[in-house]
């Protein structure tokens, strides 16, 4: 036992000695993040650190870890460290305010735009040329379209897509509750694979070569344009969908620990300046800022967007009516069917 | 036998330690994570369990599962056992090399394994290309899945019967061969009992391998609800939703259903060697 204590003391007085050292030397951050913002934020983080220099502040580095939304979710209410979490839905963060109690309830109030710096929305990415001719979600549920989707119960962007598919029939002349069942079940019908992620997904139709039509996030759609050819995909895009808001926020409880909180508030400020903006919009995300969504509005085509708290009323009530166990997504697969 | 003291001399001394550091060791790697496993499924009720366990789509999956781990494990034992014997008896050129591939499975990162069989295997694939106008689908249905739980399970197999097999003594066969047996009646009477038990062990390992398999498979499976959805994706569809009691409830069934197996080919194979001696 002896040995260990005086190990352990020795530690403790380390630590005591080395924390205030540390805090005017480097300071470090955890952005724990979903898959498609990795370039996005590799990008900010460079952008941020001079900026935090020029205001002063000492040299920044800030870390990121990147995977499905929900798994980035668990890790943090399991302790992993991060500082900031910019996640796919508001739905992962509001179960680590819940779950883990590691932020305040009302976590989304605390910036502007429900906490959304930036927004996406859902496209079509078909082959080029459109050759099954996809305009709009009608065409979606034709008996000779093959439609690749993820799973929404374990991937975050799918949501996104069945709600956006849910939101369009619903808002049709005579669009009920039953009717945007019956055009949702016949959408899923067309799906021939239901990847876990929507990077599996984006892989299953452009590599694979599977299915008529992707629905994809907007800046997942650019992307695998641009990385993979003009010459083989182009985007559709419908004329209704949802507004995707992928929020951020700080992680109260490990911030006020590691001391952190002043650079990581301003972190997450900083997306919402003309110069953060601007990154967002590179990579294609939607600019919240008039004037930057302005000037890259020749990038994003104006499309109707109706938003989850006035379809669906807020993530808790969508997640719990469709995509819980026994929901309607559920039952669009249950057995006999 | 059973009345041996348990503390005898032995040549090698430090029996206490070396056994209290084998309880210590798996303890701490194997039964500490299990027991977790039972105290969060705990916190669920009996008709909670059941209703978590037995749903249809669990229940679907369970056969996806079982099935093509069962299968894929039948035709390892098989072709493993071919394969093994080549390395052994036959001399090939670049035997060496034929032997460490053998492993590659084992050393490969199975998300790597899946997404290169899922391109081989799709329909614009190496191999699917030519399967797809036949009419057989492999990628993005149940049959992928099946040669996902092949590829990755080939190894156990080899590895445990390759050392029996070397041990076997050719002079055995010999002497068959001069008492007047056939080819097929020495592998049958003579090899064959002989191998059974590893045979036997390897097929475990792989069925079991199979049915823990996820990295692999999901790249390859198409996910489909009822259809080709394995278990261990529901345990992540559950932990998704933040279900941690119900994806530990359902790891649990997956817990004793291989521990059963286990036990059932453990029995087989005491049976087995009985009947050889």
């Amino acid at each position: 036992m002896k040995p260990i204590k005086t190990i352990a003391a020795a530690a403790a007085a380390f630590l005591a000695l080395a924390a205030p050292l540390g805090a005017r030397a480097e300071v470090s951050l955890l952005n724990v993040s979903y898959d498609p913002t990795r370039e996005l934020y590799q990008d900010y983080n460079a952008a941020f650190a001079a900026h935090w220099k020029g205001k002063g502040g000492g040299p920044v580095t800030v870390k990121q870890s990147h995977g499905g939304s929900g798994k980035q979710a668990r890790a943090v209410i399991d302790g992993l460290e991060a500082d900031v979490v910019t996640l796919a839905l508001a739905y992962d963060i509001d179960e680590i305010a819940g779950k883990a109690k590691l932020i305040p309830a009302n976590w989304q109030k605390r910036l502007p735009h429900n906490s959304s710096p930036y927004t996406s929305t859902i496209v079509f990415l078909v082959r080029k040329g459109n050759p099954r001719n996809i305009r709009d979600w009608n065409d979606l549920v034709r008996p000779d379209v093959k439609v690749i989707t993820p799973n929404p119960k374990t991937s975050g962007g799918a949501r996104w897509n069945y709600l956006a598919a849910w939101g369009y029939a619903l808002k049709q002349k005579g669009g009920s509750e039953a009717t945007a069942r019956d055009f949702v079940t016949r959408l899923y019908k067309n799906v021939p694979v239901l990847d876990s992620g929507a990077r599996g997904a984006t892989t299953t139709f452009v590599q694979r070569g599977q299915g008529d039509v992707l629905l994809a996030w907007e800046n997942e759609a650019f992307l695998a344009v641009n990385e993979l050819g003009k010459d083989k995909f182009q985007i559709v895009v419908p004329s209704v969908s949802i507004l995707a808001e992928p929020p951020v926020t700080v992680v109260d409880k490990v911030v006020d620990r590691k001391g952190t909180r002043a650079v990581a508030e301003a972190y997450l400020k900083y997306l919402y300046t003309p110069a953060g903006q601007e990154i967002a919009a590179k990579h294609y995300y939607r600019p919240i800022d008039k004037n930057v969504a302005a000037k890259y509005a020749p990038v994003f085509p104006k499309v109707k967007l109706f938003t989850i708290d006035d379809t669906f009323g807020g993530w808790q009530a969508a997640q719990k009516k469709h995509f819980a166990d026994g929901g309607v997504f559920d039952r669009i697969y249950g057995p006999g069917k | 036998m059973a009345t041996r003291p348990i503390t005898r001399t032995t040549v090698i001394p430090g029996f206490g330690p070396a056994l209290g550091y084998t309880v210590f060791y798996l303890s701490l790697v194997v039964l500490l994570p299990l027991s977790a496993l039972a105290v969060k499924t705990a916190s669920l009720t009996w008709g909670e369990f059941l209703a978590t366990v037995a749903a249809p789509r669990v229940l679907a999956s369970y056969r996806v599962t079982f099935g093509a781990a069962l299968a894929a494990a039948g035709v390892n034992a098989v072709f493993g056992l071919l394969v093994a014997w080549v390395l052994v008896r036959y001399r090939v050129p670049g035997k060496r090399l034929i032997d460490a591939l053998v492993d590659l499975p084992f050393a490969l990162p199975t998300a790597v394994a899946g997404i290169t069989l899922s391109s081989v295997y799709a329909a614009n694939g190496w191999i699917g290309r030519f399967l797809e106008p036949r009419g057989i689908e492999v990628a993005f249905t149940p049959l992928g899945i099946f040669v996902a739980m092949t590829f990755i399970g080939l190894p156990f197999v080899v590895r445990t019967v390759q050392p029996v097999l070397e041990e076997l003594e050719e002079e055995i066969e010999e002497a068959a061969a001069c008492l007047g047996a056939t080819r097929w009646q020495t592998f049958r009477r003579v090899l064959f009992p002989e191998l059974f038990p590893a045979a036997l062990t390897g097929f475990a390992l792989a069925f079991a391998r199979g049915v823990g398999e996820y990295g692999s498979i999901i790249f390859i499976a198409g996910n489909m609800p009822m259809v080709s959805e394995i278990t261990p994706l529901l345990i992540i569809t559950k932990l998704e939703q933040y279900d941690y009691a119900g994806a530990t409830a359902i790891a649990t069934v997956m817990l004793l259903f291989s521990f059963l197996m286990l036990l059932a080919v453990n029995l087989l194979q005491k049976w087995s060697r009985r009947h050889a001696a």
